[in-house]
């Protein structure tokens, strides 16, 4: 029977969703909504935009104004929305390849322009939906069906690449540490500008069967096991963190928010809104 | 009627937007239709409108696609490179019925070819550029006014039938400033809203004109967009049933419309023994190529489609029936005309002159080919 | 007014582009149809430039010129290349700084200090367009001096509008049998 903060926010008569037995983003989804309540966003005007991808099935279980976007584009749609109406609260579920890899564009301008949308990235490590492919965020040596040899290439992190392109609130939790994902998600639809949240998701089915990390819980016991606070993190070497999730809010400042200076725009245009 | 001014193409379609209610432009810069990034850039503000440079063409049609959906009329313009690049999500608002237009000033290509010449070249693109079946309204003006004038229709187009309209101009008339009289008065079409009150709407069944009634982001009346086959409640479905109904839905909306979304015109075709076929920039040269010709004492006429997709075939059909022989130019090396041939069908000669080089075809060279067909037993 | 195909040729930064509009924005202004285009290169400045005006009392179709009947070249370059197998009896205006190209006696050809003139008697170069303006108009008598004024400050870059007006009259008050 679903709960009743399910029944609120949901849309039940589209569940059970399409994600597999031990897939974190259920969790990820529920701590969203569960924010959203905390937080007293209106329904009315809260708009809920996705990509392409596992995670960006999410828009379809949600009650909200949604839209499942492009692959790699829903920031570029969001923006749109956001910029056309900004009294919208605009959200972005996104996953790893959809945000980095062929969003990594769209997602280094959305925080250069400190735009006022809340981007939650449900980050798997691999492209899930096409079965089992590394992303830019597959640790270096890991597998995937792309990666039969171990993956060459170097990680992104995304809450410091968000953060370094300019984003005021970057931040990174874990599905295992679903509190503080709620809490997190609440600072971060407060946050006035351009917010990223990276949760570390767990994909049971393609990452973890590939790289025998064991089932859903034996991953999110790992998970628990190599987190370390950001705090903690900044006194320990690089040899030290290989390996580790480091969690928790990585920036958080207030700069301009674009649809505010455009609004300026408007009125040194002589403009009105 | 207002007075005479001296207007640029480009120029025109900004203000054409703007009076058609535009109040979003996302666009990136490319030439030759820079001027009309640069001024929705001006303008938009002035009226409490958003104009946002965009990272990239994708970018810029997505968030057009974005502002479409909380209500605001949207429009990107860009040429041959960045239409490319915009194809992916112009399918998205096909498959969403998400209104908005999209300018195409055409340069020669392919790749990034001749970035200050004319051309036609994106003609099928236009129809068939993005993946899949899907509806398409094309209006190719042959004008700086009659740019005015198609920028507003083809937001009313979009608005009426939910559906992306691509307003197909060429470097030729976007960058050609000319004499043009603009009225005020003008039909402007805005979007349908739910007359039911706020909850879960079944967005996507088919209204009148098979048109759905999509309710704006923010009205309390919530469903779901997805570039995924979906039901009528927008929620993605593998359903062959409801798949194909959508397809045929999404087809027929526009088909069977077309005799509101088809428009042409005729120059001097009533007693017309040779039929010439152009559009757009191609249209200057054959008016041009007519009157030479009616000098020398051959009655030519010219057919021009200002509809691109879907084609007026109509009338066309009947004109090259009667005048037997029909020479189409474009600046292209000939994509419209399979679509000539086909409508005019076996029984009918049908000659084409081209160019590919960024220049413009010259009247007298119409002329002599029309002359040889003309003469030719 | 027949047809009349003008083309003002010279290097990007000259200004070439604005006199080809200003001269058909005056046409329009005087009651007449007009067409305007240009081709450039990828410079912004220096580049070739080339800018076509077509006057008309009738409504024109093809936009581009086919024969010209008034060019003008500000550089040897443009000369060189514009100022070639034009019909006999073509208005040739070249700067005083070109070399007239052969066959020059066939064209009705004015050698006009245009440059000269914006850069020492207005005291800007930029403001060479302007004169060129004045001048050709006084050629072809497209519109009163009062009626081109009033488009000129139209389009000019605001602050600069003294300067250019100074251009117009030496252009206009130039001598053109010099």
């Amino acid at each position: 029977m679903p709960s009743e903060l399910v029944k609120r926010e949901m849309r039940t008569e589209n569940l059970p969703h399409i994600w597999c037995p031990g897939c974190s983003h259920g969790s990820v989804m529920r701590a969203l909504c569960q924010a959203i309540e905390n937080v007293g966003l209106e329904r009315k005007n809260t708009v809920i935009v996705s990509g392409i991808g596992c995670s960006s099935r999410a828009v379809g279980y949600l009650n909200f104004d949604t839209i499942h976007t492009t692959h790699g584009r829903a920031l570029a749609f969001a923006t749109g929305i956001k910029l056309a109406n900004p009294d919208l609260h605009v959200i972005v579920l996104t996953g790893d390849g959809d945000i980095s890899a062929i969003g990594g564009n769209h997602l280094i301008h959305a925080c250069r322009r400190n735009i006022g949308i809340t981007c939650i990235v449900m980050n798997n490590t691999i492209y899930g939906m096409t079965g089992g492919q590394y992303s830019p965020t597959t640790p270096t040596g890991d597998f995937g069906t792309t990666a039969p040899y171990g993956n060459i290439d170097k990680d992104f992190d995304i809450p410091l690449l968000a953060a370094s392109a300019g984003a005021t609130f970057a931040a990174r939790t874990t599905a295992y540490g679903i509190a503080q994902t709620i809490t997190v998600m609440e600072k971060a639809l407060k946050h006035k500008g351009f917010s990223v949240i990276d949760v570390a998701s767990i994909c049971p089915s393609y990452y973890g069967r590939r790289n025998k990390k064991g089932d859903a819980v034996k991953m999110l016991q790992w998970q628990k096991e190599n987190s370390v606070p950001v705090k903690m993190a900044q006194n320990m070497t690089a040899e030290e963190l290989k390996g580790m999730i480091v969690t928790g809010i990585f920036k958080d400042v207030e700069e301009p928010e674009y649809t505010e200076e455009y609004q300026k725009i408007i009125e040194k245009a002589g403009g009105k809104r | 009627m207002s007075k005479a001014v001296l207007m640029q193409g480009n120029e025109a379609c900004v203000k054409g937007a703007l009076k058609a209610g535009m109040r979003f432009f996302a666009g990136y810069p490319i030439t030759p239709s820079t001027e009309i990034a640069e001024g929705c850039a001006v303008e938009l503000p002035k009226l409490g409108g958003k104009f946002i440079q965009m990272e990239d063409e994708l970018a810029s049609m997505a968030a057009v696609i974005g502002a479409s959906v909380t209500g605001t009329k949207a429009m990107t313009a860009t040429s041959g490179p960045g239409f490319s690049l915009k194809q992916e999500n112009i399918g998205y608002a096909c498959e969403a019925e998400i209104p908005c237009v999209i300018v195409d000033v055409q340069r020669s290509g392919p790749s990034t070819g001749l970035p200050t010449s004319s051309s036609q070249g994106d003609v099928m693109q236009t129809r068939w550029g993005t993946h899949g079946d899907h509806p398409i309204i094309v209006l190719s003006p042959s004008s700086v006014s009659e740019t005015y004038y198609l920028t507003i229709r083809a937001f009313n187009l979009a608005e009426k039938y939910m559906t992306p309209v691509i307003l197909l101009m060429d470097e030729m008339i976007g960058h050609l400033r000319e004499t043009v009289n603009l009225y005020d008065d003008v039909e402007i079409i805005n979007r349908k809203q739910p007359d039911e009150p706020e909850g879960n709407f079944e967005a996507y069944k088919a209204g009148e004109n098979l048109v759905p009634v999509l309710p704006v982001f923010g009205s309390g009346h919530y469903y779901n967009i997805t570039g995924l086959t979906h039901n009528t409640w927008g929620f993605p479905t593998n359903n062959r049933k409801i798949a194909g109904d959508l397809n045929s839905r999404l087809l027929n909306k526009i088909e069977k419309n077309r005799k509101d979304i088809e428009s042409f015109e005729e120059y001097l075709c009533d007693d017309a023994e040779l039929l010439i076929v152009a559009y757009g920039g191609s249209a200057r040269v054959g008016e041009e190529s007519v009157d030479m010709l009616r000098k020398k004492g051959i009655k030519a006429g010219m057919y021009r489609p200002v509809t691109i997709w879907p084609m007026a075939e109509t009338r066309l059909a009947e004109l090259s029936e009667r005048t037997g022989k029909v020479l189409v130019i474009e600046h292209n090396n000939g994509q419209y005309v399979h679509e000539v041939e086909r409508v005019a069908g076996k029984k009918v000669e049908v000659g084409f002159i081209g160019n590919i080089s960024g220049s413009y075809i010259l009247p007298t060279e119409v002329v002599k080919k029309a002359e040889e067909m003309y003469y030719a037993k | 007014m027949e047809r009349m195909e003008i083309r003002l040729a010279g290097k990007g930064g000259q200004g070439v582009i604005l006199a080809s509009i200003i001269l058909a924005e005056a046409a329009v202004n005087a009651g007449k149809y007009a067409c305007q285009t240009q081709s450039y290169g990828p410079e912004a400045r220096g580049g070739a430039c080339k800018a076509e005006t077509i006057i008309s009392d009738n409504k024109i179709s093809y936009p581009e010129i086919t024969v010209p009947s008034f060019v003008m070249a500000l550089t040897q370059n443009a000369a060189d290349k514009y100022v070639r197998n034009l019909p006999e009896g073509t208005i040739v205006v070249l700067d005083s700084s070109v070399t007239p190209p052969a066959e020059t006696d066939k064209y009705r050809l004015y050698r006009l200090p245009i440059l000269h003139t914006a850069e020492y008697e207005v005291g800007k170069a930029f403001t060479a367009n302007i004169v060129a303006v004045g001048a050709i108009n006084r050629i072809l008598g497209i519109c009163s001096f009062e009626e081109l004024t009033e488009t000129v400050l139209k389009r000019v870059p605001k602050g600069t509008e003294e300067i250019n007006i100074k251009a117009l009259k030496a252009g206009n008050d130039m001598d053109l049998e010099g």
